[in-house]
């Protein structure tokens, strides 16, 4: 089992490096993205207050990554998708799709974060707490959008489904990330994140069981 | 007989509710006051909505397992119930809270928890809607049916956790929490809340039965 996941991650990792246009895409829409909101709140370094700067920052990740991982299930025809389903099993396709945009996701939110410092000033006091969190939402989205992915590829007019059926099911996540991330960008004591962090892993576990457990009525289909 | 004792049992409960409501005494409380009634009318609104989700994702599971149809009908007639009372409850809800909190919006946990609800089902009927295999649409939706509620059920707990909520009760607010609801609206609170769900599956099984009909008679057409 891991085996093939670690095969199939590979083969993801290597797909994605041969068209690059998809990735150098996604990593151009996270600049071009956090540019326009920079010329659009007119704000230099520091203008900007904790509450927006964060705000603002996750809405950003939240839809490049809806973007990113909304071509998981298309890039791929159908014969090719025949093959898989005849050669690995649907529960390790779903777990590596999950941990590939995982990866996808954190390296998005890494890049991010870092022109959303060098144009709006990095507030952040508390930095390991702050990338730990990047890591747990980064987690909790590409276990939520791969599923909603899988279930919007089945049907036409992706583009629209994909967000309107992710927003609700990542909102939770969301919010806590912001939350955590909140406190840790204003440096506050580390005890107070500790039951929010467990809630966020919590919610991560159940949307990742919940798409373990779901995708292979999907596959089959 | 047998098989139609709920209904009567719906109607009892729900004229009961209506009378007893209206008129029963209720405690005075402040800011409250009379408003207290809305709890037979529109907290049970939320209690009828959970249930028949749960009844929902209950026959989405079972239609994943066995693959039939009728399962997948009384999934989505469930559901489309519920979404009727969660918009009956979020109404109703606003108009309340116009004259108590003095806007029809606030950033209440559970005002927010509510609409995020309904966008998820209101999303789920996009999802139906946008495929046209009857298996395959019965299949996926019920996925994400199940999925949905597998996000939604965290979210009702987590939500109310940030802020405080200015729902009676909540916050030291006045009003119907574990210790200060009174015996005689639980009399009335209660059963409304079995006759409310009651008239819901009522709802459910009626648009259920108009279902297959349709689907018969399209056969029927098919096949001549």
């Amino acid at each position: 089992m891991w085996k093939e996941i670690i095969l199939l991650v590979k083969k993801e990792a290597v797909l994605e490096w041969r068209q690059k246009y998809a990735i150098n895409g996604i990593l151009l829409y996270v600049v071009s993205t956090i540019f326009v909101a920079y010329l659009s709140m007119g704000a230099g370094k520091g203008n900007l207050g904790v509450p927006v700067w964060n705000a603002l920052y996750w809405i950003i990740i939240l839809f490049s990554s809806v973007n990113a991982v909304a071509k998981s299930f298309v890039q791929e025809h159908q014969g090719r998708q025949l093959y898989y389903y005849m050669i690995a099993s649907p529960e390790a396709i779903i777990l590596s799709k999950t941990i590939y945009n995982t990866l996808l996701t954190l390296v998005l939110a890494l890049l991010g974060y870092l022109v959303f410092g060098l144009v709006f000033g990095n507030p952040v006091a508390d930095q390991p707490l702050f990338l730990l969190n990047l890591l747990l939402g980064a987690i909790g989205f590409s276990a939520s959008l791969t599923m909603v992915s899988a279930i919007a590829s089945k049907a036409s007019n992706n583009g629209t489904l994909m967000a309107i059926l992710s927003f609700p099911v990542l909102i939770p996540i969301l919010l806590m990330a912001i939350q955590v991330s909140k406190n840790a960008i204003d440096g506050l004591d580390r005890e107070i994140n500790l039951d929010k962090i467990l809630t966020l892993l919590a919610i991560n576990a159940i949307v990742a069981v919940s798409s373990y457990i779901l995708f292979p009525y999907l596959w089959r289909s | 007989m047998k098989t139609y004792w709920w209904k009567i049992l719906a109607i009892l409960l729900l004229a009961y509710t209506i009378v007893a409501g209206l008129l029963i005494e209720v405690p005075r409380l402040p800011i409250l006051n009379e408003t207290i009634r809305a709890l037979f009318f529109h907290v049970t609104m939320w209690f009828g909505m959970l249930l028949m989700l749960m009844v929902s994702v209950y026959y989405g599971v079972k239609h994943l397992r066995t693959g039939e149809l009728r399962y997948d009908d009384l999934a989505v007639e469930f559901t489309n119930t519920a979404i009727l009372f969660g918009v009956v409850g979020i109404s109703t809800g606003m108009i309340w809270a116009k004259f108590t909190w003095g806007d029809y919006w606030t950033n209440d946990p559970k005002l927010n928890a509510s609409a995020i609800g309904l966008l998820m089902y209101f999303a789920y009927l996009v999802l139906r809607n946008s495929l046209t295999d009857v298996y395959q649409r019965a299949k996926i939706s019920a996925v994400y049916s199940i999925f949905a509620f597998a996000a939604f059920i965290p979210l009702i707990f987590i939500l109310p956790r940030l802020t405080d909520s200015l729902h009676p009760g909540n916050g030291g607010n006045p009003g119907f929490n574990a210790y200060d609801m009174d015996s005689k609206l639980r009399t009335v609170f209660y059963p409304a809340i079995i006759g409310w769900t009651l008239l819901g599956a009522w709802i459910s099984t009626l648009r259920v039965r108009y279902r297959r009909l349709e689907r018969k008679l399209e056969d029927h057409l098919i096949n001549q």
